[in-house]
């Protein structure tokens, strides 16, 4: 194992983000605010408590996961593609790594990146409504799958693109609706039977009711499967990885 | 003198049925500066990146300091220092990060020192806090050199290393290289500039077609492939080559000043002493001579426009 280049790749990415402050810390918190604001103090206000928690509480789960969601793909799809954009990648593709060094360093990076980011979120929500954090360990747990795993499919992502289009494309129609209809500001139950069925084909639902069982110890579908549903997801994306390295899908010629 | 680089019935066939590489063999040997030269898509870069990992063979081996090329990727990348033709760098980093983070890469642990010694050595010290965007192209391609000395290779690919630089720059970096052999370092150079081959280089190799054709010590390249001329400044001018000279290769020039005479330096007899007594016995007097050779450029010209 080259732990240099793991060690490389990794502050590489690091300094990076924090050259990108504003961009990859200010403005995902600031979002979040914004939906606190929105939905949990102007709209939450009117609506009751929804499984024995106020409504700005209850979001909070859901608002975490979605902030590292799209952050995971963006940081992670974003800091592969660019290098084959610009081609530095050459360097990287010439050097004695595996795979595996490859992906620790970058993806390592992006989700250190998200997990820094929900925890930052988590401490924003306090300021805005009272949070109880029943298992803090399983968020912990849930917050660092979750993060790898997405950072996996950015990753994934970054390579696949062969431009920039297709970069946003993928987290703009398909993640961001999935995650909106993944029950971040509202609880399955809460929709018709028909509706609830259909939702659970939504994978984001898992992820966000893990989390919120976390929070409150109440959740959409067991934690057990919610768990099982992460760190599948998380397999078959590393799966994935391993072939693009493999087979040098779009990477090597 | 033992192989650094051995490449062994190498070939590449892209998708889409191109032809890259057609079983090319070619040993480097260890502290040379081996000039590969060939025209646009004779196959430079795709045998290049091969080597490096960049790209997959589709057939044949290549060793370097006896280690396969995909078996042992590991050790062959971390002898292996390439800079490649184009300029991709990292626009918004400062010349010493990517310098370091290129260290770190190959694997080797951090050295502030050797670092500092190779962004002297190109010249880029008092550079090393700017970013690469604010750097002119020329100084790009030093910074592309110093990030793969940065990691001290065995083995050294400059693919066009002076494409796009002024002369000064050039003739630095003519330098950088000599250096870098008289440490120990094998460099192989590809290159359009003949005359960069020619007053660099130990050995050259010549590709076309996907196909090595020629490789030879340099000089013996250009004393066996090379033509002579003697020119001969005549004191009055000809109307025509004298029927006493049409034993030998003599050409007149048009307004019939100069005659000008081919001939091998590989021959037993030159025939210079018999043309000399020739043009005595014809009454043809010259008031000056003078002999050349053709150049690299000129060999290599004629061996590319040979049919494939």
């Amino acid at each position: 194992m080259n732990f240099q280049a793991i060690k490389s790749i990794y502050k590489y990415e690091m300094a990076r983000m924090f050259r990108t402050a504003v961009q990859s810390i200010v403005a995902p918190v600031l979002s979040t605010s914004l939906y606190f604001v929105i939905f949990g103090a102007a709209i939450g206000s009117r609506i009751t408590e929804i499984d024995g928690v106020s409504y700005g509480a209850f979001i909070v789960p859901g608002l975490i996961m979605l902030s590292i969601m799209t952050e995971s793909i963006s940081n992670s799809s974003f800091a592969i593609y660019f290098p084959r954009f610009t081609g530095t990648i050459f360097e990287v593709l010439s050097a004695p790594v595996s795979w595996v060094e490859v992906m620790i360093g970058y993806v390592g990076a992006a989700a250190t990146k998200s997990v820094l980011i929900g925890s930052i979120i988590f401490i924003t929500a306090n300021f805005f409504v009272d949070i109880d954090l029943a298992y803090p360990l399983v968020a912990l747990l849930f917050l660092v799958l979750t993060s790898i795993a997405f950072c996996l499919f950015g990753f994934i992502l970054g390579i696949w693109a062969d431009g920039w289009e297709k970069l946003t494309i993928v987290p703009i129609l398909v993640i961001m609706p999935l995650t909106f209809l993944g029950g971040t500001f509202y609880s399955i139950s809460m929709l018709p039977e028909t509706w609830q069925t259909i939702s659970l084909f939504n994978p984001v639902v898992y992820l966000i009711s893990g989390m919120r069982w976390s929070f409150y110890e109440n959740a959409d579908v067991s934690v057990a499967l919610s768990l099982g549903m992460t760190i599948s997801f998380l397999l078959a994306c590393l799966f994935v990885v391993r072939w693009i390295f493999t087979t040098g899908y779009r990477l090597r010629t | 003198m033992s192989s650094i680089l051995s490449v062994r019935q190498l070939g590449k066939t892209y998708a889409g049925g191109v032809v890259a590489l057609k079983d090319v063999d070619l040993e480097i040997e260890r502290g040379e500066i081996f000039g590969l030269l060939g025209p646009n898509g004779a196959g430079k870069t795709t045998l290049i990146n091969i080597v490096c990992g960049m790209v997959n063979p589709t057939y044949g081996t290549a060793l370097v300091d006896g280690h396969d090329i995909v078996r042992d990727f590991r050790k062959t990348r971390s002898i292996i220092g390439l800079v490649p033709q184009e300029l991709p760098v990292e626009t918004f980093e400062t010349v010493w990060k990517t310098a370091s983070f290129s260290r770190g890469l190959f694997g080797k642990p951090p050295n502030p020192e050797h670092v500092e010694k190779v962004l002297r050595s190109l010249s880029l010290w008092d550079k090393r806090d700017a970013r690469i965007i604010e750097l002119s192209g020329g100084m790009k391609r030093r910074v592309l050199i110093a990030k793969a000395l940065s990691h001290e290779p065995e083995l050294l690919f400059l693919d066009e290393p002076t494409a796009g630089v002024d002369v000064e720059l050039r003739q630095d970096m003519w330098n950088v290289v000599r250096e870098l052999r008289e440490s120990g370092v094998t460099v192989i150079l590809t290159t359009h500039y003949i005359e960069e081959a020619e007053e660099m280089a130990d050995r050259v190799g010549v590709i076309n077609h996907g196909e090595i054709i020629l490789v030879q010590d340099k000089n013996t390249l250009m004393r066996e492939l090379g033509k002579k001329e003697l020119t001969l400044h005549l004191s009055e001018p000809l109307p025509g080559v004298p029927p006493g000279l049409d034993g030998y290769r003599v050409v007149l020039s048009d307004d019939g000043s100069e005659l000008t005479y081919h001939y091998d330096t590989k021959e037993e007899h030159t025939g210079i002493t018999a043309l000399l007594a020739s043009l005595q016995a014809e009454g043809i007097r010259f008031n000056d001579l003078n002999t050349s050779q053709s150049s690299l450029e000129e060999i290599f010209v004629d061996l590319v426009k040979r049919p494939a």
